[in-house]
């Protein structure tokens, strides 16, 4: 039964993987028996969290680059063997009162979290088509990709944008056996959530929202991740995991 | 280093009723639970399926029981819950389907469909969770809906009302059982092959359009339903409820 979920023989590329939820989607899968390539901005912490994945078995790479870059990312592509998985993970967030928002708060929000999540999508589709090969793509939205929320105008709009053209690209990459999914986390016990969560009434007010009263933690997405990287899902594609502890039910 | 492994799907020491279990997807979700540790009760009406069943499954080395129950029947449901030891996971899986025009829908069809899609699930997933709640014990209730719960199709309008009506009670359940760590989540699966719809796809024009609307190019297999129970049966998804699992190709995404 558990084969279902195994991973062995497949080939994983996961951005923003250094720290965090990247980190974490990248042990779970190399934990299931993927090849693991982890991108990260930090040169230093990428090849760290490659080499703690090797050190317990796992088989992982790391790799500085900058996913904005779309040729620098199109040319790593090119040159390693087809992913048949991509994780789509690398994101920020500036949170701001709507009226307050730049023009340069929008374009770091949408470069990152749309931009290049959709273009590295197409480079790793491209060359899975090319192979004849299908693949699972994963893009890490957020419970923000179903609701709004206060001083998250931008962050809303670059997830809700990440639900639809995952859709759009499911419909397109379905005939090639391409599946495209999202996760959408709740709040995540992350050194980058420890900012908000270490305010005791704003960490409060996310329990009440929490149905089952407890943060997130980096293993309940990887799990996700691991589901809809497995042949356990392989008729899923189009479709968001939320993994909210019931968030968005209300 | 993370702490997930693929053992986390395991269901070892776990207890699961599946209803509607003697044949098609809840047979499959049946075999699927104890192929991955669980003790599964089937339950349905045709006690003789849900016998052989529930010994092929113990022939593979599984843990399984069975029990002669209709669960339009309100009393018996709540007799044989309230005197069966717990159960951490319930699939609620049996319903039905009378496929007519909208116009030719009968107030008999419509009460078939709903007593037993909405009002019956509904209400063994109460049974249940009463028992776990009174017992303080966390657990996994998986209401098996519909990709017919998120968008309507032709002559199935009393069906898709029917699931569309167990995804809205599904989110509700799942906020007021949070507390209580029991979550309650849909699986929606798109046009399954099981001995039920078989029929259906020796139609070649049905078969196509379906096939034209599953953009991954093939009807479900049960395997594919399994896939997603386990998930969400297993401490994996432990931060997921009120939350419903598409497991159609791409149909809704359209």
């Amino acid at each position: 039964m558990l084969g279902l979920f195994q991973l062995e023989g497949k080939n994983a590329l996961v951005t923003g993987a250094a720290r965090g939820i990247g980190k974490g989607i990248a042990e779970g899968l190399a934990a299931a028996g993927a090849a693991v390539t982890l991108v990260d901005l930090n040169q230093k912490q990428s090849s760290e969290a490659a080499s703690a994945i090797k050190k317990s078995g796992g088989n992982a790479v790391g790799a500085a680059l900058d996913v904005r870059d779309l040729d620098a990312m199109g040319a790593f592509v090119e040159d390693n063997a087809p992913f048949d998985i991509l994780v789509n993970n690398a994101g920020v967030n500036r949170m701001r009162d709507v009226l307050d928002f730049a023009p340069t708060d929008y374009d770091a929000i949408f470069d990152i979290n749309a931009r290049a999540a959709f273009f590295l999508s197409q480079h790793v589709a491209r060359k899975l088509i090319d192979c004849g090969s299908g693949g699972s793509i994963i893009n890490i939205s957020s419970q923000m990709g179903q609701v709004g929320g206060a001083r998250r105008a931008l962050y809303c709009g670059s997830k809700h944008a990440i639900e639809g053209f995952t859709k759009a690209m499911a419909i397109e990459l379905g005939p090639h056996k391409i599946r495209v999914n999202t996760i959408c986390p709740t709040f995540i016990e992350t050194e980058l959530a420890k900012q908000f969560l270490d305010d005791p009434d704003f960490r409060a007010d996310v329990e009440r929202r929490i149905c089952l009263g407890r943060i997130g933690n980096t293993d309940d997405i990887a799990a996700a991740a691991v589901y809809l990287a497995s042949p356990a899902s392989s008729l899923v594609t189009g479709a968001a995991i939320k993994v909210d502890g019931g968030w968005t039910a209300e | 280093m993370s702490d997930f492994s693929l053992d986390d799907f395991r269901l070892d020491a776990r207890s699961a009723l599946v209803t509607g279990a003697g044949r098609g997807i809840g047979l499959a979700v049946a075999k699927g639970l104890a192929a991955a540790g669980a003790k599964v009760t089937l339950a349905a009406r045709t006690c003789d399926e849900v016998k052989a069943a529930a010994k092929d499954i113990q022939h593979q080395g599984g843990d399984a029981d069975f029990i002669d129950l209709d669960v339009l029947d309100h009393d018996a449901v709540c007799k044989f819950i309230n005197g069966a030891p717990v159960f951490d996971i319930l699939v609620n899986n049996a319903g039905t389907n009378r496929p007519a025009p909208f116009l030719e829908v009968e107030p008999e069809d419509y009460d078939a469909i709903f007593n037993l899609n909405v009002r019956s699930a509904f209400f063994v997933a109460q049974a249940v969770a009463s028992r776990l709640v009174a017992l303080n014990k966390g657990g996994s209730i998986i209401n098996m809906s519909s990709q017919m719960g998120h968008v309507g199709a032709a002559r199935r309008s009393v069906y898709c009302g029917s699931k569309h009506a167990m995804e809205g009670w599904s989110k509700a359940m799942a906020i007021e059982l949070g507390p209580h760590n029991i979550r309650v989540n849909t699986v929606c699966p798109t046009f399954i092959e099981t001995p039920m719809t078989k029929p259906f796809f020796e139609d070649e024009g049905f078969r196509n359009d379906v096939l034209s609307r599953i953009h991954l190019g093939r009807i479900g297999q049960m395997k594919d339903v399994v896939g997603a129970v386990v998930y969400l049966a297993s401490a994996a998804s432990s931060l997921v409820t009120g939350s419903a699992l598409k497991v159609d190709g791409g149909w809704t995404a359209d």
